[in-house]
């Protein structure tokens, strides 16, 4: 439609990521390494779904109806297991590579796991909010007619539907924001879960993110929806904070300008 | 091809360069100007590509400068041998590992921790300007219109496809590849024997006009059509104006000397000309069935002991001959200029210009040989210190750039408008790519890019198109999400 929605909406679904990249992720190979890899397999998650959805639909012969709906639900949630499943192999992945980078340099230099599961949930949470978002914003470049094919705008003006896709397509882009960060929170109670074999946490992310997509079902209402999730969002956005080894203390002196590394910095003392 | 600048390890995206040179070379329908040049460029440019590619091979290169230059002649025997059963990680400079081991009071860690470094690092250095002429590759292809549209064929690929039956179209695109693969390996092996019967002016010639042919011709071309879609005037003197000056640069930064970055910038840019010639002039089914057997043909071609580009590569290695320039797309500056060392590679019979970054590229082909040969520069030279630094760095072919960049083009222009696949696709090049680099870290020798990239790469366009675009726009006009 124009420039304006399409900067927009862009920066406002991707800025958070894009700056997470710049400020912690594109200084570092390895992490750029890792980050992709976490991408590619994100990827295969939805393709291993995106086959299992094909051949449901081609079991029961295509017919149209509720049955289609349930069978997208199904797909939907059969979708986000298959994510967490190859978000543990791809755990499982890393650890193999730390074990073999600590086994050939003992000295330890290799990012340490908790890094990795930051850069992974980042991977994961990039490519999935890309593939949801970025067709609709290429569509948004264009006369503005997202969805309808061959009418004039003029005519879409005057439908009265303006407001409508309007309204999707700002719950798609704040949608994608919450999905991203969300993968990135998810990613890091994740790992920490699996290194200290607390299999609650694992059940707890898999939960959430069955209740996250479940939410989505309730597609008109879209305040509803978009609330739930970021309420979840600033939940697992405090657990993962906890997890990864912050505290109420360190915060506080983070906020007050008094943490070490920024004393040292500055060679001050508190 | 790809290989490291100090580590003889090759990928092939050299026997693609030449063979996107030759067809490149092929008159084009819809274009009549040029078409006898371009006739007459077509049997030269091929096997000028696969010499090209070939040079790669580290004949004269020195060998992995560790910090002890004493210890190098003892270390460079070690390496030949540890090179091979080697098995370590992803990063391209185990070399550089095993060169150091035996230095005293280097601690192991510290020389890990480089490796892994600089592993990671050149992973990133290739990733760029993959993604770079990529980016430009889908730019151009979402934009300018002409590139999407038929406008005729390649004389290498005479038949067409527009037939009422599938196994009619399935028929032709296969013998549209035969065709194509046959005349690419004609030329490779007329390469081959150009190059083993030191036909240098020949090949150099070839290189230039080459390298000329796309420098001006497609980027006037590319130009046009882009002012066009733009709908911008510019006059016919500020176009030659233009056009002048960037072909002139274009061709002193590659053949000559030039500041790296605009070398870089200058192979990217013709990669992409080339890719988006391909994509223009292959029709559909042709152009991946082509891509697979490209692949294969690579795979063949580098790793087979009477492959044309591996006996390419050996020749090379065997004469400590540079490489041609520009075919080879190369990571990082050897600061090799006054050193000792250089000396085995200038009396080679090829006499170019020298150019430090050349210098470094056309290494790698033959590891082994390479100790024996090469005389290590001179103890405690102060340019040795400074080359540890910056020196390793890793090339890939310009065939590889290219036939990526088809890949991904093709992905984009006939994805049916859907970006989905398009970023599947660039994703499953880079793993591939990532993977190819491990490999070459583990091997240690010339390795064939296109392989594993093209694979998954075809794998991730097929499934995603097919698969994963239906359940996705399902998955967003419910406006649900995973």
């Amino acid at each position: 439609m124009t420039a304006a929605v399409f900067f927009g909406c862009a920066f406002i679904a991707f800025g958070p990521a894009l700056a997470l990249y710049i400020f912690t992720i594109a200084t570092e190979p390895l992490r750029v390494i890792f980050l992709i890899i976490g991408a590619f397999f994100w990827l295969v998650s939805l393709l291993f779904s995106s086959l299992f959805w094909f051949m449901a639909r081609t079991i029961t012969d295509n017919k149209d109806g509720p049955i289609q709906k349930y069978l997208l639900i199904l797909g939907v949630l059969v979708s986000v297991l298959i994510q967490e499943m190859f978000r543990f192999m791809y755990y499982k992945l890393l650890k193999k590579a730390s074990e073999g980078l600590k086994s050939i340099n003992p000295d330890e230099t290799a990012p340490s796991m908790r890094l990795l599961a930051y850069v992974s949930g980042l991977g994961f949470g990039i490519m999935s909010g890309v593939f949801a978002f970025v067709n609709t914003l290429s569509d948004s470049l264009g006369p503005g007619t997202v969805g309808i094919h061959g009418d004039s705008p003029q005519f879409f003006l005057n439908s009265g539907a303006y407001p409508l896709i309007e309204k999707t397509r700002l719950n798609k882009t704040f949608m994608t924001l919450v999905i991203i960060l969300l993968h990135v929170f998810w990613g890091i109670i994740f790992f920490d879960g699996c290194e200290k074999k607390k299999w609650s946490a694992l059940l707890v992310v898999l939960l959430t993110h069955l209740l996250v997509s479940a939410l989505t079902f309730i597609s008109p209402h879209y305040g509803i929806n978009l609330v739930s999730t970021y309420i979840i969002m600033v939940l697992m956005g405090i657990w993962a904070f906890f997890v990864a080894g912050g505290s109420c203390r360190s915060l506080k002196f983070c906020l007050l300008c008094q943490d070490k590394d920024f004393l040292l910095f500055n060679q001050r003392s508190r | 091809m790809i290989f490291p600048s100090r580590d003889f390890k090759v990928l092939s995206g050299f026997s693609s360069d030449l063979e996107a040179r030759g067809v490149l070379c092929s008159p084009e329908p819809g274009t009549s100007q040029g078409r006898a040049m371009l006739t007459f460029m077509a049997s030269d440019s091929e096997e000028e590509v696969c010499d090209e590619r070939t040079s790669l091979m580290s004949a004269e290169s020195p060998p992995p400068r560790c910090c002890q230059e004493a210890r190098q002649g003892l270390e460079d025997g070690e390496n030949a041998a540890q090179w091979r059963s080697q098995d370590s990680e992803e990063d391209l400079d185990d070399a550089d590992r095993y060169v150091c081991s035996g230095v005293p009071g280097q601690p192991l860690g510290l020389e890990e921790e480089l490796t892994l470094k600089y592993g990671a690092k050149h992973v990133i250095m290739l990733f760029v300007p993959v993604t770079l002429c990529m980016i430009v590759v889908v730019a151009t292809i979402k934009s300018v219109r002409f590139y999407t549209e038929k406008n005729g064929q390649l004389i290498y690929t005479p038949f067409t496809e527009d037939t009422p039956s599938v196994g009619q179209r399935l028929l032709n695109s296969v013998l549209n590849t035969l065709i194509m693969i046959s005349v690419i390996v004609a030329m490779t092996i007329f390469l081959v024997v150009l190059y083993k019967y030191r036909c240098y002016k020949f090949i150099h010639g070839w290189l230039i006009m080459s390298s000329l042919m796309l420098l001006f011709l497609f980027t006037y071309i590319y130009l046009g059509e882009v002012l066009k879609t733009y709908n911008v005037a510019m006059d016919y003197p500020t176009l030659f104006l233009t056009v002048w000056n960037f072909g002139a640069v274009g061709m002193v930064c590659i053949h000559w000397k030039g500041p790296l970055v605009l070398q870089q910038a200058y192979l990217i840019m013709i990669s992409a000309l080339m890719a988006l010639v391909f994509i223009k002039y292959l029709p559909e089914w042709s152009a991946w069935v082509i891509l697979g057997a490209i692949s294969v043909y690579d795979l063949v071609a580098v790793l087979c002991p009477k492959g044309p580009l591996r006996m390419l590569v050996e020749t090379a290695q065997e004469r400590n001959e540079p490489i041609f320039p520009a075919l080879i797309y190369s990571s990082a500056m050897v600061w090799t200029v006054g050193m000792a060392k250089l000396d085995p590679s200038s009396q080679g019979a090829l006499q170019l210009p020298y150019d430090p970054e050349m210098e470094d590229s056309y290494d790698s082909f033959g590891e082994p040989s390479y100790p024996e040969v090469f005389e290590p520069p001179l103890p405690g030279s102060p340019e040795g210190e400074l080359e540890e630094e910056e020196e390793r760095g890793v090339k890939l072919g310009l065939g590889d750039f290219i036939f990526y960049s088809v890949l991904v083009g093709k992905a984009a222009a006939t994805g049916s408008g859907d970006w989905n696949t398009t970023l599947a696709c660039f994703v499953a090049i880079l793993i591939g790519l990532c993977l190819t680099l491990l490999l070459l870290a583990v091997f240690k020798k010339a390795l064939p890019a296109l392989p594993i990239s093209i694979t998954f790469g075809l794998i991730f366009y097929f499934s995603t198109d097919n698969l994963v675009r239906p359940f996705m726009d399902t998955l967003a006009s419910h406006q649900l999400y995973i």
